[in-house]
């Protein structure tokens, strides 16, 4: 490491947590000096001491939120890779999926837990599995459909001077190519199968997630709590995303930096 | 008695001085360049070319040396727009028509509405593609786009025009057309070209003279008259001055590295 | 070989138009009328109250209560709101929540994109801006940032800020903004970072102002990233609009009226359908706002291969 490098990895990364840290600091001073009320917003540090008095409740929010993410992602990558495959077999699936993927991008279509929620029993998470698993679904399907189809056309034409089966150059050929682009669907449909689950939340159903704990500290009054359940949301997509980015390293190293979002 | 176009004494370059990663990019060049010259800048990967260039046009700055570009220095001569330049890659704006990207130099100037498009046309006209003016830069073939880089970096009608292989990325066909089309531009506005090359041919057809670089460091070898007049065609390719030319450009260049081979020339 | 027959052109046309997408819109329908398939023959054959696989209720219910015919669904939208009385009819409720949670997404989507650019021009401009504030925004978008809309609960009435007291409305409006802040300033700062060096050196050679270069080409440079992270911005506006009204109680959105409609799913089960039509809906009209201003904005590109 040139003394110039460590100078440049220094710079880049001290710069963002400096400005972090004087961010919090002014926030905490800003919140003093005005004496503004916690109803509007706490102070850092009341926020970080209710955190540590509270962790287990965090703690167990937390999991109700995040198995459901993590069922419904999933759920989600096992469908969207299933029928991504069967879509690079028959055309007509993948014209019929993906102006829908785009379709369902733009709408709020959380909304529809709220519908799920009167199909299953009272207390079931299953609704909102469901709902993560149908976002994650498309986000997974159109990556890995693209990569299928983007195989590298040398080698299927060698495969098929082999007369290969269909079944043969998807093994051998289209499958490893696509493995990279399903890896970077996984780290887009981490975060969002987090946020999904959250959200979900807010249509109906049981009240122990991290997306109904919010409000409830608020309403009663409890103000640092309900930033410290916040935070808690925030670490959970944090760590979704940094699992699916170490998934993807271990599993494709080597092209890591070849495809970017 | 005007000044002359480009007027270096002995100019250098030197990138990443006092670290281990030094690099002499140009040494002790010293160059002087008529008004109305064509001039070749010519030598293998390494040699300087490309950095001599936009140490004339102000894109880099000597680290010795003194360089004057119409009388002027490189910086004034930049602000005064005394110079187009034109690249490899033609740079067209995708998001632009033909005609206003021809237009966009002057624009900068500040020029009015009604005078940029007069220049533009005037310009589409010299290099005949007034059919083109409301075309994308994307529905034209990769030798018309470059014929619109032309005409983009002789709008302001600069006295200087500084070129770095400008037609590097075309087939040799329209190579050598597009050739003959410079000539005759630069004929009719009197333009002093500086022009970098890797073929030798290329270098021989449009010069006056050829500057012949090596590299490691970079530096002029020699210069050579090509001495073939004006008013070239077609059959100046096939004339046997022609043939000797290029034979005392391709000696010169190997020469250069005296055991070393000269590496990226085409003989094409 | 003359250049217009090099060009495959007779005579010249300006621009070149993309072909609308008339195959792509068929399938709408097609995907509709496949779903009302699969709905109805679920109905038909699926259980009245649910099942189990290996002791899990996994699977949902089909009689009427949990999923209501399609006809009754659209039924229901000619029926007054509330039963017996001469109210409006839920269709009139409905369009009415649509329109002002459309309003007050649009709202915070045109703030969330004018900061974001703002934002975006001074990290280009500005080296130490860029390094110091580009890692928060990328984190921001692994984040559930919409957690933090109960907390803008308490804010209304109570804040005074620049002088004017702070509605309940403006606090949906913020949130929306705030996430639909975060995508722009991402997609434009890589869009006015993406020229290439030989088009950043041919402003240099005009002696342009960096003013001027941006906007001749980092601008128009950006449009590419600006597309996608618009239509993103505008998804996370209305869900940012729709949650943000259920946690403040802005009774006259259309988050609000799904709520209400889902508390009374027991006795008139078809209403919630209806009101959640209202909210694709109002997804679907700012998504084709966006398609607007990118068929706009792209208006002169060269058309993208591949979808």
């Amino acid at each position: 490491m040139t003394p110039s490098s460590i100078r440049r990895v220094a710079v880049n990364v001290l710069t963002p947590v400096v400005f972090g840290v004087l961010l919090v600091a002014a926030w905490q001073s800003f919140v003093n000096w005005r004496d503004i009320k916690p109803y509007i917003l706490p102070t850092p540090s009341s926020i970080w001491s209710e955190s540590v008095r509270s962790i287990n409740l965090l703690r167990a929010a937390s999991f109700v939120t995040g198995r459901n993410a993590l069922a419904g992602l999933l759920l989600g990558i096992v469908v969207g890779c299933g029928l991504a495959m069967i879509a690079n077999r028959f055309r007509f699936v993948s014209e019929l999926v993906t102006p829908l993927a785009a379709a369902i991008s733009a709408v709020p279509i959380v909304v529809i837990v709220s519908i799920l929620n009167n199909m299953f029993p009272l207390g079931s998470q299953v609704a909102r599995r469901l709902m993560v698993m149908i976002i994650v679904f498309f986000v997974v399907f159109v990556n890995v459909a693209r990569g299928l189809r983007q195989s590298d056309a040398t080698q299927v034409e060698l495969m098929r001077s082999y007369a290969a089966s269909p079944q043969q150059v998807m093994r051998k050929v289209r499958l490893p190519n696509a493995l990279p682009y399903l890896f970077t669907a996984i780290k887009i449909a981490a975060p969002i199968s987090v946020t999904t689950a959250f959200v979900s939340e807010y249509f109906g159903g049981t009240q122990d997630g991290l997306g109904q704990k919010i409000p409830a500290a608020m309403s009663n009054s409890k103000f640092p709590l309900g930033w410290a359940y916040v935070g808690a949301a925030c670490v959970l997509g944090l760590v979704f995303f940094a699992v699916a980015n170490i998934l993807e390293f271990v599993a494709v190293p080597w092209q890591r930096k070849r495809i970017s979002r | 008695m005007t000044a002359a176009s480009v007027e270096a004494v002995s100019v250098g370059k030197v990138f990443n001085v006092g670290t281990r990663k030094q690099v002499d990019a140009l040494v002790d060049v010293s160059l002087t360049i008529q008004p109305g010259e064509f001039v070749s800048l010519i030598g293998p990967s390494g040699c300087g070319k490309s950095t001599l260039l936009r140490v004339f046009a102000d894109l880099l700055e000597p680290t010795s040396g003194t360089l004057s570009i119409n009388g002027k220095s490189p910086r004034q001569a930049r602000l005064d727009q005394d110079y187009g330049m034109a690249f490899q890659q033609a740079g067209l704006f995708d998001w632009r028509n033909v005609s206003k990207n021809i237009e966009l130099p002057l624009e900068i100037r500040g020029w009015d509405a009604a005078k940029r498009r007069a220049r533009s046309q005037e310009m589409l006209e010299l290099v005949k593609l007034s059919d083109f003016a409301a075309h994308m830069p994307w529905q034209l073939s990769g030798g018309m786009q470059q014929r619109v880089a032309i005409a983009r970096a002789l709008a302001a009608h600069p006295p200087l025009l500084l070129m770095d292989e400008p037609f590097g990325a075309l087939d040799e066909m329209t190579r050598e057309h597009m050739q003959a089309e410079l000539l005759g531009i630069c004929a009719a506005t009197s333009t002093t070209v500086v022009f970098v090359t890797h073929s030798i041919p290329e270098a021989v057809y449009l010069s006056d003279r050829v500057v012949v670089m090596s590299p490691r460091p970079g530096r002029i070898t020699t210069i050579i008259d090509v001495g073939l007049g004006t008013g070239r065609n077609d059959d100046t390719r096939e004339a046997s001055e022609f043939y000797g030319k290029i034979t005392e450009v391709r000696e010169a260049l190997r020469g250069a590295e005296f055991g070393v081979g000269a590496r990226g020339i085409e003989d094409r | 070989m003359t250049d217009a027959a090099v060009v495959g052109l007779d005579a010249p046309t300006p621009g070149a138009r993309r072909a609308l997408p008339v195959r792509r819109a068929l399938m709408v329908p097609v995907a509709l009328l496949l779903f009302v398939l699969v709905w109805e023959g679920y109905k038909a054959i699926g259980p009245a109250d649910g099942g189990t696989i290996f002791g899990w209720k996994l699977i949902p219910r089909s009689n009427d209560r949990a999923m209501p015919h399609i006809v009754d669904m659209l039924r229901r939208f000619g029926r007054p709101e509330v039963r017996g009385a001469n109210e409006r009819t839920v269709l009139a409720v409905v369009i009415a929540a649509t329109w002002y949670s459309l309003r007050l997404a649009l709202l915070g989507f045109v703030l969330g994109v004018g900061t974001g650019l703002l934002l975006a021009m001074v990290m280009a401009r500005f080296n130490l801006a860029r390094r110091a504030v580009l890692p928060y925004l990328v984190v921001s978008q692994t984040v559930p940032l919409i957690a933090l809309a109960p907390i803008t609960v308490s804010w209304g009435g109570k804040l005074h800020l620049f002088g004017f007291d702070f509605q309940k409305w403006m606090s949906a409006a913020v949130l929306s903004a705030f996430l639909a802040f975060f995508p722009i300033s991402v997609g434009a700062l890589r869009g006015f970072a993406s020229p290439k060096d030989s088009s950043l050196e041919l402003l240099e050679s005009y002696a342009a102002s960096w003013w001027q270069g941006f906007r001749k080409l980092r601008f128009p440079s950006a449009v590419p990233y600006l597309v996608p992270a618009l239509k993103l911005a505008a998804s996370l506006a209305v869900v940012g609009v729709v949650v943000s009204e259920i946690s403040i109680g802005l009774s006259s959105g259309i988050g609000r009226l799904i709520i209400s409609y889902y508390q009374d799913g027991t006795s008139d089960p078809a209403k919630v359908f209806t009101a959640v039509i209202g909210a694709v809906a109002l997804g679907l009209v700012m998504a084709g706002l966006v398609a607007g201003i990118d068929r706009f904005l792209t208006r002169n590109r060269p058309v993208e291969a591949g979808a």
